[in-house]
């Protein structure tokens, strides 16, 4: 168990240093950053100054080093189109980007696992029908149409729903929530259900899919020749065979949730990092742009940990006791 | 001839799988019985239509399989058309069944002892701390050492004999009257294949148990079973004591596949050879299916189809022994 | 004589192998599938009014002498103030908003198309190489495909796009948008093909035949292409198709972000991006006909993806 969760850690850190590698090389493209900080009048000692004090002068390894030691820190530096700290940025931002995600990873989940158990076991249903060829259609709309769609009916039309911002929202030390006031909690609704669908149709997919495959096994037609009854049969022993893959997926599509939230962000004007990360790239902001990817590859990371503990937790394939295997 | 009711009666078993190019039919009006405590062999070659008739038996046929004639009568009552609840209150409790590979067999997310204690909790009215209890017996009794440790235990954990034997325990732990095992020892190593068989014998004998015995070694039904039925496209060419079958076969093919059996102590110069192969089930000639093949095939054989003609203690359905004996 | 004959068997094989055809269990669920049937009409008559929407189209959108400004915001046709020649209306330049669909579907397809070949060859050759080198390579390409499928398509695609802004100047950039969202998108995709290529690989190579031929000594690679590769022109074929889908997707999201296309050669997306902005105003068809081409398009790929796979794996259904 250790040694699993070392070789992952170890895995992870190199992961984080190759994103920061191509996060510090964004900074090498981009010519000299000094003329991004200093206007073109500067003096050439100023230059040389600013160059010094920010390591510029060094070798490419160490100035490679210290950028990682910076961000190690939570140092980011500081952005060139705001003129803030990008830390400080990033701070405000994040929370924003998380509950959006959070509540549209929860609301993908609870709608969509069921669909797809419901769709695997009733297969030639026509329910289940209808709901697989509406799925089709959920993974053909495009997450930013889907957006316009819901604030066309729901805003302009219906008038029932804010269609851009967060709305009120209440600080809990350096934390913003939209959970605490019902304007916060209205000004959600559009967004979550814009950034869900997509993933909504294709877990619901995936789980009908495992659970097909899995009905089809030799353990499921001997717990039924065993004379289990179909409860015990579908939900104990299908279903928890259908959630391991689901979980790795599921684990995936939170990642997907991040980088989605970037187009859901931009339809719905949602303050969160993937509106920053997007003006980010349109105004060549490097600092913002290396730092949103470093911090997100961090979260996937994260996410990609939780994914394989919990793996380890279902699976007891994987808790192999090596002493035991093949005793007689 | 009988003296009680039989445990089994199947009577004109027809087994259909609709495709888009017709009908196969792949067990065709097949009719036998089984005694209550009695060992039925069933062979055959792959494809003959024996796992079918077990899995038609049990009510599990996969669809678009389906049962398209005759009768399957459980002592005494129909069990071919029951309700899938009342079907599965039979399975286990009074019909057990054993799988060719026991490696599929077991789900590999839920400890054995699991396994046993939800089949027993399913049929008997035990408590799970008595349930564990029987589980443990049950586990000791299909010769698994410690099995107060190896309970807890996860398949993975087993070897594919040992996995055999909890295989074995979960059909008999609802005491079944009757047993279908399906090639139980085709995917085992052959040093392990005598003991499983043994053991089955055994705990059959010691239970009271009747099993019907789906194989393709002959060996294996010379040493276990008290009747045999030969299976052939479907159809079954011969059925008749153990004994009677292996020592004096009436049908052609029976004879060809005793042929081809090494035997120890015999004089045999060379293994006989059955020209040719199987018919596919879309190919079945008319007349006896075994016509083409047949080194003894007259006229009548390419254009009627035998019924089985009882030979003293055994029946065959073959032209050459018509007018010797009355029909069965 | 010997020449008529020849072509008389090559005539005969054409023949045959249409028969062959018809007869397949492929065709077989497509006749049986009505929505499959119009799936594919749909995707036929979208691409065919794309790929020659220079003739086609009943404007040319490009023209600007063609252009009237006091055309523009017309609704369609059937609405009080729509003009007949503009059967879904203008958009704000007075440009016929069908036309825009057709050019713009157009570059979405060509983007769409050019992307997925991409996919399909970086995919195909690294899936080969490192299911046929196997050892360090192997595991470094497939480390490599774990980490980036980790990674959502549009976030690779956005910082490849990224990394051209920053690194190209912004005349040039303009220029090579195109390619490098087609780079872009494709290099985004290649895993699946890789992981089926190389699965494929792992598979035959094991088996005896290949042995064998490695004994009477054939070279490995050609094994490699001549038994190993037809295996895998099925699931290729499904992916490529789903594959096809996304890529229009992930390009006309990047163009609605305003990071895709030069606004030069506008796609579906980037006219939904112009139609946007007028939404709240009324002049809602300016987003909803190039929205609803772009679902349709999608869709009828989708459908057809999911209906191949099912078809070549039966086993699924």
């Amino acid at each position: 168990m250790l040694a699993f969760i070392v070789r992952r850690l170890i895995q992870s850190i190199i992961v984080m240093l190759a994103v920061a590698f191509i996060a510090f090389s964004l900074f090498q493209f981009t010519g000299d950053p000094i003329n991004n900080m200093v206007g073109p009048e500067a003096s050439a000692e100023t230059r040389q100054l600013l160059r010094e004090r920010l390591g510029l002068d060094k070798p490419f390894p160490i100035q490679f080093l210290h950028f990682v030691g910076n961000v190690v820190q939570g140092e980011f530096g500081v952005s060139y189109r705001l003129g803030m700290k990008v830390e400080d940025i990033l701070v405000q931002r994040l929370p924003a980007t998380l509950e959006l995600v959070a509540v549209a990873a929860l609301l993908a989940l609870a709608v969509g696992v069921p669909l797809g158990v419901y769709t695997g076991l009733h297969r030639y249903g026509a329910v289940s029908r209808l709901m697989l060829t509406l799925s089709l259609v959920g993974i053909s709309l495009p997450t930013f149409l889907i957006g316009i769609l819901l604030i066309l009916v729901f805003a302009v039309w219906l008038g029932w729903l804010p269609s851009f911002g967060r709305g009120k929202v209440v600080s809990i030390g350096w934390w913003t929530t939209n959970f605490t006031s019902w304007d916060g909690f209205r000004s959600i609704i559009l967004p979550a259900i814009t950034l869900s669908l997509f993933q909504m149709t294709l877990i619901m997919r995936l789980v009908r899919a495992e659970m097909l495959e899995v009905l089809r096994t030799d353990y499921i037609k001997f717990a039924r020749a065993r004379g289990l009854t179909n409860r015990a049969v579908n939900f104990g022993h299908a279903l928890k065979n259908t959630l391991v893959p689901v979980i790795t997926i599921t684990g995936l599509q939170i990642g997907a949730l991040i980088a989605f939230a970037i187009i859901t962000e931009t339809v719905f004007q949602w303050p969160g990092m993937g509106l920053l990360f997007l003006q980010a790239i349109q105004f060549v902001d490097i600092p913002v742009m290396s730092s949103y990817l470093v911090l997100v590859a961090f979260l996937f990371v994260i996410i990609n940990l939780v994914v394989d503990l919990l793996y380890y937790a279902v699976d007891p394939r994987l808790r192999i006791d090596r002493a035991a295997v093949g005793a007689h | 001839m009988r003296a009680n009711r039989p445990l089994l009666e199947v009577d004109r078993l027809r087994v259909e799988f609709p495709t888009r190019r017709g009908t196969l039919v792949a067990v065709d009006e097949i009719s036998f019985h089984i005694d209550p405590g009695e060992v039925l062999g069933v062979v055959g070659e792959s494809g003959a239509g024996k796992s079918l008739t077990g899995s038609a038996i049990i009510g599990l046929l996969e669809p678009p399989g389906r049962i398209a004639g005759g009768r399957i009568l459980f002592d005494g009552s129909r069990i071919d058309d029951l309700p899938y609840e009342q079907m599965r209150r039979i399975r286990g409790k009074q019909i057990g069944a054993v799988f060719q590979d026991p490696l599929t067999s077991l789900n590999p997310l839920y400890s054995v002892g699991r396994q046993l204690i939800e089949t027993i909790t399913t049929h008997l009215d035990l408590s799970e701390g008595q349930a564990r209890k029987r589980a443990i017996e049950l586990l000791a009794e299909v010769g698994i050492p410690a099995p107060e440790r190896r309970i807890d235990q996860y398949p993975h954990q087993f070897s594919g004999g040992m996995r055999q034997r909890v295989v074995i325990a979960l059909a008999l732990c609802a005491n079944p009257r009757l047993i279908i095992a399906d090639e139980p020892t085709t995917a085992l190593d052959v040093s392990i294949q005598a003991q499983i068989i043994a053991l089955l014998k055994k705990l059959c004998r010691e239970h009271g148990t009747a099993v019907m015995l789906v194989t393709h070694d002959m060996g294996v039904i010379a040493e276990t079973a008290d009747r045999v039925a030969v299976m052939y496209a479907g159809r079954i060419a011969e059925i008749g004591p153990a004994r009677q079958v292996i020592k004096q076969p009436l049908h052609p093919y029976t004879v060809g596949l005793m042929g081809s059996i090494p035997m120890v102590g015999t004089d045999a110069d060379r293994l006989v050879q059955i020209e040719g192969a199987m018919p596919r089930l879309t190919e079945i000639p008319p007349g006896c299916a075994f016509n083409p093949r047949c080194p003894k095939v007259f006229e009548r054989c390419r254009h009627d189809r035998p019924d089985l003609i009882r030979v003293g203690p055994a029946s065959t359905a073959c032209w050459l022994y018509d007018g010797q004996a009355g029909h069965d | 004589m010997t020449e008529m004959h020849a072509s008389a068997t090559v005539g005969g094989r054409t023949v045959d192998l249409i028969r062959r055809f018809l007869d397949s269990d492929v065709f077989h669920s497509f006749k049986r599938s009505p929505v499959v049937m119009v799936a594919f009409c749909v995707a036929m008559i979208f691409f065919a009014g794309a790929f020659f929407s220079p003739w086609l189209a009943p404007h040319n959108t490009f023209d600007a002498s063609t252009l009237n400004l006091m055309d523009a915001f017309r609704p369609p046709a059937w609405k009080a103030e729509g003009m007949k020649e503009y059967l879904l209306g203008t958009d704000d330049q007075g440009r016929d908003v069908l036309s825009t669909i057709m050019f713009g579907m157009r570059v979405s397809l060509i983007v769409g198309f050019c992307s997925v070949l991409l996919a399909v060859a970086i995919g195909v050759t690294l899936g080969l190489i490192s299911g046929y080198l196997g050892g360090a390579i192997d595991s470094f390409i497939m480390r490599v495909a774990d980490v980036q499928l980790s990674f959502p398509a549009i976030l690779v695609a956005l910082l490849i796009d990224g990394f051209a802004r920053s690194f190209l100047p912004r005349s040039m950039h303009e220029e090579l948008a195109l390619y490098v969202l087609i780079l872009a998108i494709g290099a985004s995709n290649w895993v699946q093909f890789a992981r089926t290529v190389r699965g494929s690989v792992m598979v035959e190579k094991g088996r005896e035949y290949v042995q064998a031929a490695r004994v009477i000594g054939i070279h490995p690679a050609m094994i490699m292409v001549r038994h190993v590769l037809p295996n895998v022109i099925g699931p290729v074929l499904v992916i490529a198709t789903l594959a096809l889908a996304v890529a229009i997707l992930t390009e006309a999201t990047l163009s609605f972000l305003g990071v895709g296309v030069p606004p030069t050669r506008p796609s579906l997306g980037t006219l939904i991006r112009v139609g946007n902005n007028f939404l709240f105003s009324g002049e809602w068809w300016m987003t909803i006909f190039p929205g609803a081409a772009l679902v349709l398009l999608v869709l009828a790929v989708n459908l057809l993806g999911d209906w191949l796979r099912d078809a070549l794996n039966p086993k699924l259904r």
